[in-house]
């Protein structure tokens, strides 16, 4: 396709509502879509944008690339435009698009999308139908269940939004892994068992996506924690953040808090690192900037110090406290600390300290409270003790009342991708450490749903290293399996995996992926616009993403999937007359993903459903419906669901106004001291020189799955960059574009070498996730309480192994924003 | 924010050298300085849009990392044209070291800004950041691609830039030729 023109829309081009998918914030596109022969004119009345194409658009008309338009042929054959565009009448996004959401028409029909399922044997990869995979997967599935029970079954899910998830998915697997299989060793995408990211804010009665996005526009001060916007909530960011910083707000703010004082936003940045978001704030407006540039790990330390500090000055909410909190008392004497011994452990000086407090948590004329919404990420939940630093951070937040519905506040995970998470309870409420199981040679059997584990986990390199080699028992037993019958087959793989130690893989997932490498099974799943989904963004705004083309091949989506696997085991325990065991894999009679939503996300709260339904749609879910949802458009509905008026449905604005998630209705502080590091994590730290941060890319973030097929994304980032400060790289004769190994006891990885003047010495930031340079090869088994992992903190030594690389092709240019 | 409200784009220099018609590919160095093509050479061979060339400056007037604008493929298209003094990809000249741009970020159409420490275009608007020396690749921002290259020729015995097509999508437009 020309990459100097697109093809426009025809009036009559089919239109339909598209929630990007891949970050959290989810803007608002419309999908076009038209027979491939057929172009509308230049005229605004001859196109379905309204546009007049004969001459220069100004900014902001729209946003047009070639990157959103591409040429699909469904099952019949028959040959379609397609355009997606975003919205400009969403609430969210406001007509304004990512540089990935503005790909998504780039990512459809790739050619090396799984269209079949396909099974290992012999030695290579062989297509085959669902008959033959399904008998496969349930065969072995059932001969485990039989001899040795379902704690021997394990899967990594996708666990709530994003491509691959939404309601109907996740209430799919769900039902499948907890109610049928009822298989304990289950864990999430991102985390190493299964459980919350969450756990310490939850206990003390808030949920973690409590306000809008309209609360950070008129917030007197936004505090962003371990999270760098720019990058990872963008319209979010761009949208609703930066707008109150530049001071356009002040006239909402007026409107809504008549008789405060008002003025233009304040932003603190918690981070190690000086991040993109940071720099163009200062650009914008420097006076209004503050980075608090911790040591690595301690943010702890730092909420209890502003905590303490914030207490002595008096500047809390002592009424709120008394009647909508308790055990404040503990949590002030378990938390003390001084500003001296903050600053000291921080490294953050005792006057900026004092600077943070002022800005977030002084009272303004008239002694009214300020409104600080707090932000934070994957700098804290993958941080140094997750559970720890919530609860210092929701204690400094419930003390100063900047969560409980006042408007301008709000203490929320800025989000990752899009959730929809519906499922029954976990089995038996274990949190069991998934990686390390495997790796000692347990379990029999593991499924990869939707994830790509291999390079996403901690410790990763001993995790690959150890499914591989059990995978290959497997593989070996396929191999000398010739001309065996399916039945032949199924009890050629038990027997590897019942007396020789090994595991027998599935991939569920769009492409073959990393994942192939350790496989023997994969199913081929379907994404958004092959199915309809219905998700909800970083403020719980509901939206259906609308089906407008076909799966390839006979993909599926995951509900359909996980419904075919319960209704052929079903088949097995009635053919051999097991009526008990029959009756746990009942209830997936679904021919479409609605049926999966109303199954469900629309339950929920209902009587004699056949078990408890966890949702984030609540005891309201019922009230939406697909046909409601439609209408709703991408403006959708902010869940809980009040009620339906006029065929409209009403949401909630902001959660807590009245009651916390508590049973006694009431915030509860959480008394939490300073500890230091998790002991794997200080063993590396005082045998390496330096620290391995690691997070997101802006081009390629929540997309890494397709981008791995996508050239334009790997021109840009061929492999996974390690930002390196100049003299470092001097020391160890590295420029950038060179190649790097990055070593310690835990394994080593490649990245390519980036040399960034605002990277401080010793410190390294390396991209996550990325398939050519996994930064997780060198983090630590490390975790919480919970089992939330430790990503963000390990120690490795660096050198150079190969140079110039990259230097012709990828620009190693400042990415930080100045005028 | 109206479209180019800071910097009007100049008109370039060299207006005359407007051709009545459509070159072949590969010619342009020939064509420049010469007579309007012939009927016979007006044949449209251009395998993308119908570009007219349009001289833009002679060399040795143009200074190292000094953006020179102009306009292509027509008024309403701000385009500059820099000599970054080593080869860069794309890069015409004796020295194979001058390219040319939209200034139109390829995200919502705001007039980038030639930075000439960084030697980046930089979006005020979103904050995008095209490499200049690594063919407009971003650097980091929000933009779908990248910003597009304004395809030169160099003709040696006149000392000219000509541009003679553009590669990537203008903002604004269906087709880079109204």
């Amino acid at each position: 396709m020309a990459n100097d023109r697109i093809i426009l829309p025809p009036v009559n081009a089919q239109k339909t509502n598209m929630t990007c998918h891949f970050c959290i914030v989810g803007c608002g596109y419309h999908v076009y879509k038209w027979p491939e022969n057929k172009e509308g004119g230049k005229a605004p009345h001859q196109n379905a944008l309204g546009l007049d194409f004969r001459k220069q658009l100004p900014p902001y008309s729209t946003i047009l690339s070639p990157t959103q338009q591409t040429v699909i042929t469904d099952k019949h054959g028959r040959r379609y435009n397609i355009l997606i565009v975003p919205d400009k009448e969403c609430v969210v996004n406001q007509g304004g698009g990512s540089v990935r959401g503005l790909h998504m028409a780039s990512y459809i029909q790739m050619e090396s999308r799984l269209k079949h399922p396909r099974i290992h044997t012999g030695d290579q990869w062989l297509d085959t139908d669902w008959n033959q995979a399904l008998a496969i997967y349930a065969g072995v599935t059932k001969k485990v269940l039989d001899n040795k029970g379902p704690r021997e079954l394990g899967f990594v899910l996708f666990d709530h939004g994003g491509a691959g998830g939404g309601f109907e998915n996740t209430w799919g697997t769900g039902k499948l892994v907890f109610t049928a299989l009822q298989a304990p060793m289950t864990r999430i995408h991102n985390r190493q068992a299964y459980n919350s990211e969450c756990h310490a804010t939850r206990e003390m009665g808030i949920m973690e996506l409590n306000n809008s996005y309209e609360d950070a526009e008129v917030a007197d001060c936004i505090m962003a924690i371990g999270v760098n916007p720019y990058e990872t909530q963008t319209n979010y960011f761009l949208m609703h953040w930066l707008p109150n910083v530049q001071g356009t707000t002040i006239d909402k703010k007026k409107e809504w808090f008549p008789g405060e004082e008002v003025g233009e936003g304040r932003v603190i940045f918690v981070d190690p690192r000086k991040t993109a978001s940071i720099s163009i704030c200062e650009s914008v407006a420097p006076d209004r900037v503050l980075h608090l540039d911790i040591e690595p790990g301690t943010d702890v330390a730092l909420f209890n110090g502003l905590f303490t500090y914030v207490v002595d000055q008096g500047w809390i909410d002592r009424d709120f406290i008394a009647k909508r909190t308790k055990g404040f008392d503990e949590a002030v004497k378990a938390n003390r600390m001084s500003l001296e011994e903050c600053s000291k452990i921080t490294g953050v000086s005792v006057e900026k300290l004092k600077q943070a407090a002022e800005w977030a948590y002084k009272p303004k004329a008239g002694g009214k409270l300020k409104r600080t919404m707090h932000g934070y990420e994957k700098g804290i939940i993958w941080g140094n003790d997750n559970y720890a630093i919530q609860s210092s951070l929701l204690d400094l937040v419930i003390a100063t009342h900047n969560v409980g519905g006042r408007r301008g506040t709000g203490c929320v995970r800025m989000g990752g991708h899009q959730e929809g998470y519906a499922r029954p309870p976990h089995p038996t409420g274990e949190k069991i450490y998934l990686d390390q199981e495997i790796i000692a040679g347990k379990g029999q059997t593991l499924t990869f749903w939707g994830v790509s584990t291999f390079q996403t986990t901690c410790n990763a390199e001993n995790f690959r290293n150890a499914v591989l080699r059990r995978s290959e028992i497997v593989k070996e037993a396929m191999r000398k399996a010739r001309g065996a019958t399916t039945e032949q087959l199924v009890a050629a793989i038990y027997d590897a995996i019942a007396n020789k130690g090994g595991l027998f893989v599935t991939s569920i997932n769009l492409y073959p992926h990393i994942m192939e490498d350790a496989a023997h099974l994969m199913l081929p799943a379907v994404h958004p616009g092959e199915m309809n989904l219905t998700s909800m963004n970083g403020e719980r705004r509901l939206r259906l993403s609308e089906r407008f083309m076909d799966p390839p091949g006979t993909a599926k989506p995951d509900c359909l999937i996980a419904a075919d696997i319960a209704n052929t085991l079903k088949a097995m325990y009635e053919k051999e007359g097991n009526a008990k065991m029959a009756a746990r894999f009942k209830g997936f009679n679904w021919k479409t993903e609605e049926d999966a939503f109303n199954d469900g996300f629309r339950l929920m709260g209902k009587d004699d459903v056949g078990g408890v339904i966890h949702s984030q749609g609540g005891d309201t879910g019922h009230l939406a419906t697909y046909e409601l949802l439609r209408k709703a458009g991408n403006n959708g509905v902010q869940l809980p669901i009040k009620e339906v008026k006029n065929g409209k449905l009403i949401g909630t604005e902001i959660l807590y106004t009245e009651k916390f998630d508590t049973p006694d209705g009431l915030a509860h502080f959480k008394p939490s001291p300073w500890k230091g590091f998790f002991k794997p994590v200080e063993a590396q730290r005082a045998k390496y020189r330096f620290w391995i941060n690691s997070g997101r890319v802006n081009e390629a973030w929540q997309s890494m799955y397709h981008d791995y097929y996508n050239p334009n994304m790997r021109e840009r980032w061929p492999m996974a960059p390690v930002e390196i400060n100049p003299e470092d790289a001097r020391d160890l004769g590295i420029a950038s574009g060179d190649i790097v190994e990055l070593y310690n006891d835990y394994g080593s990885t490649y990245g390519m070498a980036y040399i960034v003047p605002e990277a401080k010495r010793g410190q390294v930031f390396m991209q996550f996730g990325h398939f050519n340079g996994i930064q997780g090869d060198v983090t630590t088994e490390a975790v919480d309480r919970n089992v939330v992992p430790d990503y963000k903190h390990t120690w490795a030594n660096i050198r150079k192994v190969a140079s110039g690389t990259y230097k012709a092709t990828v620009s190693f240019k400042s990415r930080h924003y100045k005028a | 924010m109206t479209q180019d409200s800071n910097r009007p784009a100049q008109p370039a220099r060299r207006e005359f050298f407007k051709m009545g018609g459509a070159i072949t590919a590969g010619a342009g160095a020939a064509v420049v300085g010469l007579a309007p093509a012939t009927a016979e050479a007006a044949v449209d061979t251009s395998a993308t849009l119908p570009y007219k060339p349009k001289t833009i400056a002679r060399v040795k007037t143009m200074k190292v990392n000094q953006p020179v604008s102009f306009n292509y493929p027509d008024a309403a298209s701000p385009c500059q044209a820099v000599k970054m003094g080593t080869p860069v990809p794309g890069g015409v000249g004796p020295d194979n070291d001058i390219v040319a741009y939209s200034i139109l970020c390829t995200h919502q159409g705001c007039p980038t800004v030639y930075d000439a420490n960084d030697r980046c275009f930089k979006c005020p608007c979103h904050y995008s950041i095209f490499d200049a020396e690594k063919a407009g690749q971003m650097v980091c921002g929000q933009a779908p691609s990248k910003l597009p290259q304004i395809v030169l020729e160099y003709d040696a015995k006149t000392d000219m830039i000509t541009a003679v097509a553009v590669n990537g999508l203008i903002y604004g437009r269906q087709a880079n030729v109204l």
